[in-house]
Parts: C-alpha cells; sequence; structure tokens
C-alpha cells in the first residue's frame, strides 16, 4: 500500500537524519574552547581532582571513542549524566519535556485556531479595515523580536495591571497535579483540578501568547493568500453556481484546499517554536527543556545541552512525519503519485 | 406561466481595472421561451462566458460592474435578488456546465461528496436519499459503475467523464434551464461529440430550455433550435438555426459561416473575415464591426445600430429595411 511505503520511506529518512543531527551535535560540543570537568570539579579543585572527574565522565578518551560510547547510549536512551543537576539527562529530560511541549503545544493550538479563520476572513473581505489590520499583524508578528514582546506583555499585563503573574508555571502555594502526562494543564484537567487548571492556565497565558505571535502571523499570512487564490478558483465558481451556500463554500470547500500550504506552514512553524523556548522560557523562568539548556549551556555542561538539542530534533522530525501523512489525507493526489 | 423563461434587456456590462474599463456587455437584448433550445455563438472573447456569468450572478463585483439593464428568469428580477432567492436560482432554476471539467471540479473531495453537497444545498436529506439521487443523476449521465465512482477523485477520471459529473451536478438541483458555456470546447474530439449527444438528449428527456455556448458553429447547428450570433459584446443576429444558416444576413455571421467548412484547422478566428476582434477597452465607435466589414457606410462609424426584426433579427445599418419595408443591401 502507498500510505504504508511512504511512512516506511519517511522512517528511513528520519533515521538518516537522526545520525546527522548526533554527529553535529556531538562535534558541536567538543569543539567548544571549555574544559566542562574543570568546572564540575569546582574552582578550588586540584589537577588531580580535575583529572578523576574528566576519567570518571570518560572524557579523558579519543574523540572517536567518545563518540562511539555516546552512540551505544543512545541507543539504549543513556544520554550522559548532567554535571549541573547530577541526574541523568535522559531523566531530566523526562522531567522537564513535558512543560515544554505544553507551551509549544498550546501556542500551536492557539495560532493554529486563530490564525486560520482570521486568514480566511481577511481573505473573504479583501482591502476591509479588518485585512489592513491582518496584514499589520503578520509584518510586526514576524518582525517584533521575542524578547521584547515578551518583556513588554509582562509589564504590562503582570507589573501595572497585575492580571496576570509574570513568571513561571504554577505559585510555590500550589501542589501541581499527580503526573499523567505531566503537562500540568493537562493533567489538572484530567484530574478535574480545576482551580488548579485556571492558576496554571493564567500563568501560561503570556509565555504561550509570545511563542505563538510569530506563528500566528505566518499563519494568518499563508492562509489569506491561499484563500485568496482558492476563492477565485473554477470549482468554487463552479459550487457557487450550483446553489451551494456560501458559508459551506468558504468554509469548507475551499478552505480545505486552502489548509494544504497552510498545514506545511504549521508544520515548520513548530519547529521554529519548539526552538523559540530557549528564549521564552529562558525569560518567563519556565521550567522545560529551553531553561534546562540554556543553564546548562552557561555551566558548559554538554551532555544536556546534546540531550535537549537531540530531544528536539527528533520531536520536529516526528511532527513533520505527522504532517506528510496528514496532508496525504487532506490532498487525495499525493496518495497515489 | 406566461412570459419568456428568460428575458435580458439593455443589459451592459463592463469590468474596471487599472487600465480602464472593459465595456465587455454592449447592451445584450436576448428573450428565451420555455422549451427553446438556443446557441450562442461567437469567436472567443466577445462575453459569451461573461453574458452567462451574468445570467447567474457569478462575475466578481468588483471589478464587474452592471451598467444598465436588467435580467429576469421566470418572472423574477434577477439582478435584485437576495442570498436565498439567488441560492435557489443557481441549480434550482438554472443549471450550468462549464467549459473545462479539469479544473470546475474540486481536486480534494470525492465525486460522491460534491454531489452530495450540490443535492443538500437543494435541500436533501439524510445518507440514504442522497445516495440514491447522486446514483440515478450519475445514470442519467450515462456513467458506468456509478456506486463506485462516487468514492473517485476527480483526477482518477477522464475529461469525458469529469464533464458527465458535471453535467449531473448541473442537474442535480432539477432546474428548467439548463445553460452550457462551451461545455465541449476541451474535451478530445471524440468525446466532443458523445457529450453533446448526451446534453440533447437529457434536454428532450427532462424537457428542459436550453443556452449553449460555443464558438463553433458546428457544435451549435447540431443540436440548437434557434442561433443567437455575438461580436465584441454585442448580439448581430438572431435567427432560427436553418433561417440562419441558409440565409445570414449579418455581414459577420456570413464570415463565421464560411469559415465553418475548414474543419481541419481548429482556428477560433473566422478564415472569411480579416481583421482581428477589437479591445473592449477601447472599442471602435458606432457598429463595433466596421472596421472588418465590407458594406460599412458612414452611418456604421457614427452610430451603433439596434437589433430589429422580429423572427429574425439583425443588427446592422446596411441591412435596416427603409421606408419600403426592404432591406438597402442584399447579401
Ligand atoms: N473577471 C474579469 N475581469 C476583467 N475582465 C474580464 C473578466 N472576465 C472576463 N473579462 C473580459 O471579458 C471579455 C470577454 O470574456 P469572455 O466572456 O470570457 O469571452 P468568451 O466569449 O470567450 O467566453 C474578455 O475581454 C475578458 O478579458
Ligand atoms: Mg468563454
Amino acid at each position: 500500500m502507498a500510505t504504508l511505503r511512504t511512512i516506511l520511506r519517511r522512517l528511513a529518512l528520519l533515521g538518516v537524519m537522526l545520525g546527522g543531527l548526533v554527529l553535529i551535535t556531538f562535534t558541536v560540543s567538543n569543539v567548544a574552547p571549555s574544559d566542562p570537568a574543570a568546572l564540575a570539579a569546582g574552582p578550588d579543585a586540584t589537577r588531580a581532582m580535575i583529572e578523576t572527574v574528566r576519567h570518571e565522565y570518560g572524557l579523558d578518551q579519543s574523540l572517536p571513542m567518545q563518540l562511539a560510547r555516546y552512540v551505544a547510549d543512545l541507543l539504549r536512551l543513556r544520554l550522559g549524566r548532567s554535571i549541573q543537576t547530577g541526574n541523568q539527562v535522559a531523566d531530566d529530560l523526562a522531567r522537564f519535556f513535558p512543560a515544554t511541549m505544553e507551551l509549544v503545544l498550546l501556542s500551536m493550538l492557539f495560532s493554529v485556531l486563530a490564525g486560520v479563520p482570521m486568514g480566511l476572513w481577511a481573505a473573504v473581505r479583501r482591502n476591509s479595515w479588518f485585512d489592513h489590520a491582518m496584514r499589520a499583524l503578520a509584518v510586526s508578528g514576524v518582525a517584533l523580536p521575542a524578547f521584547w514582546a515578551a518583556l513588554l506583555l509582562q509589564l504590562v499585563f503582570a507589573v501595572w495591571l497585575g492580571w496576570l503573574p509574570t513568571s513561571g508555571q504554577l505559585s510555590v502555594a500550589t501542589a501541581p497535579p499527580d503526573p499523567i502526562t505531566g503537562m500540568i494543564l493537562l493533567d489538572a484537567l484530567l484530574r478535574g483540578q480545576w482551580a488548579v487548571f485556571a492558576e496554571a492556565a493564567r500563568y501560561a497565558v503570556l509565555p504561550a501568547f509570545v511563542l505563538a505571535l510569530p506563528s500566528l502571523a505566518a499563519i494568518v499570512r499563508v492562509n489569506r493568500a491561499e484563500m485568496i487564490e482558492v476563492l477565485a478558483a473554477d470549482y468554487v465558481t463552479a459550487a457557487r453556481a450550483h446553489g451551494v451556500a456560501p458559508r459551506r463554500v468558504i468554509g469548507w470547500l475551499a478552505l480545505r484546499n486552502a489548509m494544504l500550504p497552510t498545514l506545511a506552514m504549521i508544520g515548520l512553524r513548530f519547529g521554529w517554536t519548539l526552538g523559540s523556548t530557549v528564549l521564552v522560557e529562558t525569560v518567563f523562568d519556565w521550567p522545560g527543556i529551553g531553561l534546562y539548556a540554556v543553564n546548562s549551556a552557561i555551566a558548559s555542561d554538554f551532555k544536556p545541552v546534546m540531550g535537549v538539542t537531540l530531544a528536539v530534533g527528533v520531536t520536529f522530525m516526528l511532527t513533520n512525519l505527522l504532517i506528510d501523512l496528514a496532508y496525504g489525507w487532506l490532498d487525495p493526489r499525493t496518495r497515489s503519485a | 406561466m406566461s412570459g419568456p423563461l428568460l428575458e435580458i434587456t439593455g443589459f451592459r456590462l463592463a469590468f474596471d481595472g487599472y487600465e480602464g474599463r472593459a465595456q465587455v456587455l454592449n447592451g445584450i437584448d436576448l428573450r428565451v421561451e420555455q422549451g427553446e433550445t438556443v446557441g450562442i455563438v461567437g469567436e472567443t472573447g466577445c462575453g459569451k462566458s461573461v453574458l452567462a456569468r451574468s445570467i447567474l450572478r457569478l462575475n466578481p463585483t468588483p471589478p464587474a460592474r452592471v451598467l444598465t439593464g436588467g435580467i429576469r428568469f421566470a418572472g423574477q428580477d434577477v439582478l435584485a435578488m437576495d442570498g436565498p432567492a439567488l441560492m435557489a436560482l443557481r441549480g434550482a432554476g438554472i443549471g450550468m456546465v462549464f467549459q473545462d471539467p479539469q479544473t470546475y471540479l474540486n481536486p480534494v473531495f470525492t465525486i460522491g461528496s460534491q454531489l452530495a453537497d450540490v443535492l443538500r444545498a437543494h435541500g436533501l436529506r439524510g445518507r440514504a436519499a442522497i445516495r440514491a439521487r447522486s446514483l440515478e443523476l450519475l445514470e442519467a449521465v450515462r456513467l458506468p459503475e456509478p456506486a463506485a465512482l462516487l468514492r473517485r477523485y476527480p483526477h482518477e477520471l477522464s475529461g469525458g467523464m469529469r464533464q458527465r459529473v458535471l453535467i449531473a451536478q448541473a442537474l442535480a438541483g432539477s432546474p428548467r434551464l439548463l445553460l452550457a458555456d462551451e461545455p465541449t470546447t476541451a474535451l478530445d474530439v471524440t468525446i466532443q461529440g458523445q457529450v453533446l449527444a448526451l446534453v440533447a438528449d437529457l434536454v428532450a428527456r427532462f424537457g428542459l430550455t436550453l443556452v449553449l455556448i460555443s464558438h463553433d458553429l458546428g457544435v451549435i447547428g447540431a443540436i440548437c433550435r434557434r442561433v443567437v450570433v455575438m461580436y465584441a459584446g454585442s448580439i448581430v443576429e438572431d435567427a432560427p438555426a436553418e433561417e440562419l444558416f441558409a440565409h445570414p444576413r449579418h455581414p459577420y455571421t456570413r464570415g463565421l459561416l464560411a469559415a465553418v467548412p475548414d474543419l481541419e484547422r481548429p482556428t477560433q478566428m473566422p478564415a472569411g473575415i480579416p481583421g482581428s476582434i477589437p479591445s473592449l477597452r477601447d472599442p471602435p465607435g458606432g457598429c463595433r464591426f466596421h472596421p472588418r466589414c465590407d458594406l460599412t457606410m458612414d452611418i456604421c462609424r457614427r452610430e451603433a445600430p439596434r437589433l430589429s426584426g422580429t423572427g429574425h433579427r439583425t443588427a446592422c445599418h446596411a441591412l435596416a429595411p427603409n421606408q419600403d419595408g426592404y432591406a438597402q443591401v442584399r447579401p
């Protein structure tokens, strides 16, 4: 079957890309001009103590040897040990990853649910004030630096108006729900802890919005352009000529066609959003893998950085696989091809 | 019902663009009675499709703008219709068939889903009822294995099959008038005759009124009892088919007919007429045909001729009857 072959081919490709990713992260972290063993051993450590640490972490072996060990460990999901936290990187990732996914999913959900209808309406009401507003958003959403948007929003909504908390994921006084997925909002929802859910939602609004802004702008822009093109297509004229209601013509028959390029854009934005969490999590003190990566990088602790990069890379690749499959479902022409 | 099924009077429509206004329809007068089969013929670009779309109000506004005139269908003012009335006119009053079956079917939906959408638009409800009616329609346009076809996508069908699906869609609302805009032009020559025969057959079977548009007099002569000839946005001649083929009057029609025997050359320009069609943005004054006409008189440059006569109408100063009731020039 064509679909199964497509999946297998994509999975093979995914393996190759993964290999490349491992190689790159490993190389990059080894050419960085600092000595992690010296850092881990502390400022007062003697040369002998540093050498002990170096040996303990396998840093005294040759690079190819280190790489071989690294890959062998990866296959067993052992990503090495974090010098900073003293934990296995895999364990740290499992702890921090859900928070990042929560933020990413939230912001993607928002940018798709808002961006698609906004782009659609701008196309339908072309050259109206709404359309002009959407074009302004499309430009500013991309041009505005995320850290600047974050600081501005924190200042207005947290400091001046006091409506929302400045940073963090929950107040210290609130106990997070027992983990199911590890995502606080979802877990609170699943366990029916409404008060925790409401509080977590207030904490998530600003970081999710800042993270969503560029994607929102991109999705609005693409969906608007696609809708304009599709609305002028012959098959749309035909549906109108046959008496199909405008609402159905625009909101379903045309949108379904316009969604194909929009979907590709959504896939791209997902990867970009995942990468941007590094900055947003730092500004909002959000305990995800972005913050973990930054803290580790500052301490020249490279195993976690490599782990985070791998996790982000794998997630991005899997998402694109899903998008590809959705594409096949949405566009029958690619199915038999 | 008394009165014509479709009545277009003094209809003028323009497209406004950056380079100015294109006066595309320049005063169309046309009555179509219930049960008639009318062919509209004219060179590519003379405004046939714009006229067809005007009848269903499908021209995008802007840039399209109705300047004067009216369109009535079954006694109702089409230009004044609100949303629901317009949706009923489209499909249930008039079924439209388009030129290119490649682009007029939605590529991402199955045939069944697209037919169902049209049927639901005309009030049919329930999966079983919609399926039964869909099969009935696909059988009516003589498509084999209709049940399997419902699950197919447009790209899996041949051009001829797609055009049959489009015809089925046009029939889905049980219209009184079938408006077919070049339904065979985009098809293989071998398929053209079959689709044309199908249209003629459906018209007879369901007692439809037919308005068939084509740049090809041969196509129109095959199934229409009456022929309307358009030139650069105006009707220049309107006559029963036999009469028009035997005794064409307008110099343009005679040029068109002279081009017909030349079937080997699939040209869209009548070979019998020198020159080319005028720009609609800057058309010649007076009669728009006068630069290409061999009967041009002074008045032709100054004044646009009116479509006159009964039974056999022409718009030509050279043919206008004088006081004695005879045309000044006998072709
Ligand atoms: N949407 C539009 N905007 C501007 N001009 C148009 C539009 N649609 C048609 N026209 C113009 O109207 C004229 C007649 O076109 P059309 O009716 O398609 O000719 P045809 O007789 O070949 O069907 C052409 O000059 C075309 O450029
Ligand atoms: Mg045309």
